[in-house]
């Protein structure tokens, strides 16, 4: 097996297991730039595969064809952002612990969503889909020798609308009037509301984006990777994209780099024994490399990581 | 004053757990089931018989241990969500023990309980010399340390401790908590000594933070850190030894599931979820060791319950996962319960 061959077959794999991290961990950074923690994530994200994989089923039933999946990807955030408002609800409104309400809204997506499961099919599963997002080769860019092979053929079109997201989600906080004043309420809530920015509606709008990304990339990961929602098809990776959030130190680019990295670590850990050189590594490391070199980052050991100033704590106007 | 606070510190678990069951009933309902059948099954799954009161006590031991493990922190103003890795590190080190020593039972069963509060120690005080040397937040490490946990401990077993059926051997009788004679008076549920341990660590924790000099300075830390140092107490020391000691009933947890509930410990495709239903626990224990063990058979008898009812009425046993997350959120929205007390009480003043 030459060199190229093993990255032809890494490459294309860490790009579709990161596609659903990238998109939950920039759900994240809107949250958590406007002051509001959100553990929730992971919950969301169940959420949105589950809705994923009803919509989905639904619009095959219906003869809507490859249409499906990206019906399903519109209905899986509006039903993250539904989700997402309990938890805003509760942390900006009734000034509720941030952590423990997105505690609590990762037990209450579990529950429901195999309840709910259980109701409609009478089964701990969804059917299995046929409508999956299909790979394709992209034109022109494919045929570039090299790279062309590694990153733009046989890859899903929801890969590079995850990496299209990322310089959007950059260029809104970074270079418009309302990413200013989103990050502003999470650096320092009482200066942004002196100036006349209303600190509560940033921040519902944050979580609720939070949401809509987080199911968005549920439902990309039914669509791409799952084909169908069990009670262990999210487990954990909304907790992996919440790393890589902090591993991408709260920063749109950052989280995709650090998405597209983890990415790359489960792509090793699922092929790594196909592989000459790698195949002596035990597999456990490539697991546990994400979290360790967050903890390690989060320590000032890989780079700083500062969170944003005022992450965590409710607002009250008025007070010292 | 006193008085009222003490009715709302009753109240806001009270009115929670109605609102938790209430709404769960509304969505029963929606969801074309009976919610009354249901509840009533509910309700005889976990005391209906001693089969049933067996399997919620035995449910309750680790989810009182995990509370307070939880509650613990809490104290400290630590938030402790790394209970599951704690109490995986804990459950695999008490099989270990169970399985590769040799002793007589008045010995073995102590030293793999021992085991346990070490593993679980170790693995919680990381976080805590994170947070103490490096500021960095617990939250984010604790959720972490889960998954190198989870990762860590499966791969632990398959390298070392492998036996057919994806799990280690069975622990030797020595080390065993099961108890013929508890069965038996329970129409031969799976109860077993552990329930003796966690009312033993429960009285362990109560004591610690109230009637110790180390108790304390970690209640100190939790109120206000800086008043603490300023007061001459070293803050980061407490908040390792916090995180251990939270560590340590984590650990003990574990042993649980090790030394009674299953005997050996299997691969784990996923968290157990024990260590996040301490988290429910403690809060609507309000972190008390006694509000721990009331919570923990709340939440535990609920697990069990759900059962029965699906058995017998149909419903999902998933809809007491909802009915729990509801609780939760109406009691860290107490905010909205305190100022309703506020209303109501000027209200009648006026």
């Amino acid at each position: 097996m030459s060199f190229m061959d093993i990255l032809a077959l890494i490459i294309p794999a860490a790009i579709v297991s990161a596609a659903p991290l990238i998109f939950t961990a920039l759900g994240g950074v809107f949250s958590e730039r406007s002051g509001v923690v959100n553990i929730g994530l992971e919950g969301l994200m169940l959420f949105g595969a589950f809705t994923g994989a009803v919509t989905i089923y639904y619009c095959e039933q219906l003869g809507l064809g490859s249409a499906s999946p990206w019906i399903s990807f519109a209905a899986a955030m509006v039903v993250g952002a539904l989700l997402a408002s309990i938890h805003a609800l509760a942390s900006i409104t009734l000034k509720a612990d941030q952590v423990i309400s997105g505690v609590a809204l990762n037990f209450l997506a579990a529950g429901l969503a195999i309840f709910l499961t259980k109701k409609i099919f009478h089964a701990g599963q969804t059917p299995v889909i046929s409508e999956r997002i299909s790979k394709s080769d992209i034109p022109y860019l494919s045929d570039i020798p090299f790279i062309g092979k590694l990153f733009f053929s046989n890859a899903y079109a929801t890969s590079y609308v995850a990496v299209l997201f990322a310089v959007i989600v950059w260029y809104v906080l970074y270079k418009t009037p309302f990413g200013l004043r989103l990050r502003s309420v999470g650096e320092h809530p009482m200066a942004a509301d002196t100036m006349g920015i209303k600190v509560p509606k940033m921040r519902y709008i944050g979580v609720l984006l939070s949401g809509a990304f987080a199911g968005l990339g549920g439902a990309v990961y039914v669509a791409s990777i799952s084909g169908n929602f069990t009670h262990s098809t999210i487990t954990g990776q909304g907790f992996m994209a919440l790393a890589a959030m902090i591993f991408g130190k709260w920063h749109p680019l950052g989280a995709l780099g650090a998405a597209l990295f983890f990415g790359l670590a489960q792509a090793i850990s699922i092929s790594g024994s196909h592989i000459p050189f790698l195949e002596d590594i035990p597999k456990v490391f490539l697991l546990i490399a994400p979290y360790v070199l967050t903890i390690l980052a989060l320590a000032g050991l890989v780079g700083r990581a500062d969170a944003p100033k005022a992450l965590g704590t409710p607002y009250e106007k008025g007070k010292r | 004053m006193q008085n009222n606070n003490n009715k709302i510190k009753f109240l806001v678990p009270l009115v929670s757990v109605l609102l938790g069951l209430l709404i769960g009933g509304i969505i029963m309902l929606v969801s074309d089931y009976d919610p009354f059948e249901a509840y009533v099954a509910l309700f005889q799954g976990i005391i209906g018989g001693p089969y049933f009161i067996g399997e919620t006590i035995r449910q309750m031991s680790p989810l009182i241990l995990a509370g307070l493990a939880v509650a613990f922190a809490f104290r400290t103003g630590l938030f402790n969500i790394g209970v599951e890795g704690q109490l995986l590190v804990g459950w695999l080190a008490s099989v270990y023990v169970g399985v590769f020593v040799d002793a007589p039972a008045i010995i073995h069963i102590p030293l793999a309980i021992l085991a346990a509060g070490v593993a679980g120690a170790l693995w919680g005080a990381i976080p805590g010399i994170l947070k103490a040397k490096f500021k960095v937040h617990e939250v984010i490490t604790t959720i972490m340390m889960n998954y190198i946990a989870l990762y860590s401990t499966n791969e632990i077993i398959r390298q070392f401790m492998l036996a057919p059926g994806e799990r280690t051997k069975t622990i030797k009788e020595t080390a065993s908590l099961s108890s013929p004679f508890l069965q038996k008076i329970t129409d031969y549920s799976t109860l077993h000594y552990g329930i003796i341990v966690a009312l033993i660590a429960a009285v362990i924790m109560w004591f610690i933070l109230w009637r110790t000099t180390l108790g304390f300075e970690l209640r100190a830390v939790g109120f206000n850190q800086h008043a603490s140092q300023y007061a001459g107490i070293n803050v980061s020391k407490n908040i390792v030894l916090s995180m251990a000691i939270s560590g340590v009933f984590a650990g003990i947890a574990g042993s649980m599931e090790g030394l009674g509930t299953y005997q050996y410990m299997t691969i784990n495709a996923a968290f157990t979820g024990v260590g996040f239903d301490g988290i429910a626990v403690a809060l609507l224990g309000a972190n008390s060791a006694i509000g721990v063990v009331l919570g923990a058979a709340l939440f535990g008898g609920l697990k069990i319950g759900a059962l029965n009812m699906q058995s017998i009425a149909g419903v999902p046993t998933e809809l007491v996962g909802v009915v729990i997350a509801l609780i939760i959120f109406f009691v860290a929205c107490s905010y909205i319960v305190h100022w309703l007390m506020n209303r109501v009480n000027k209200g009648g003043k006026i």
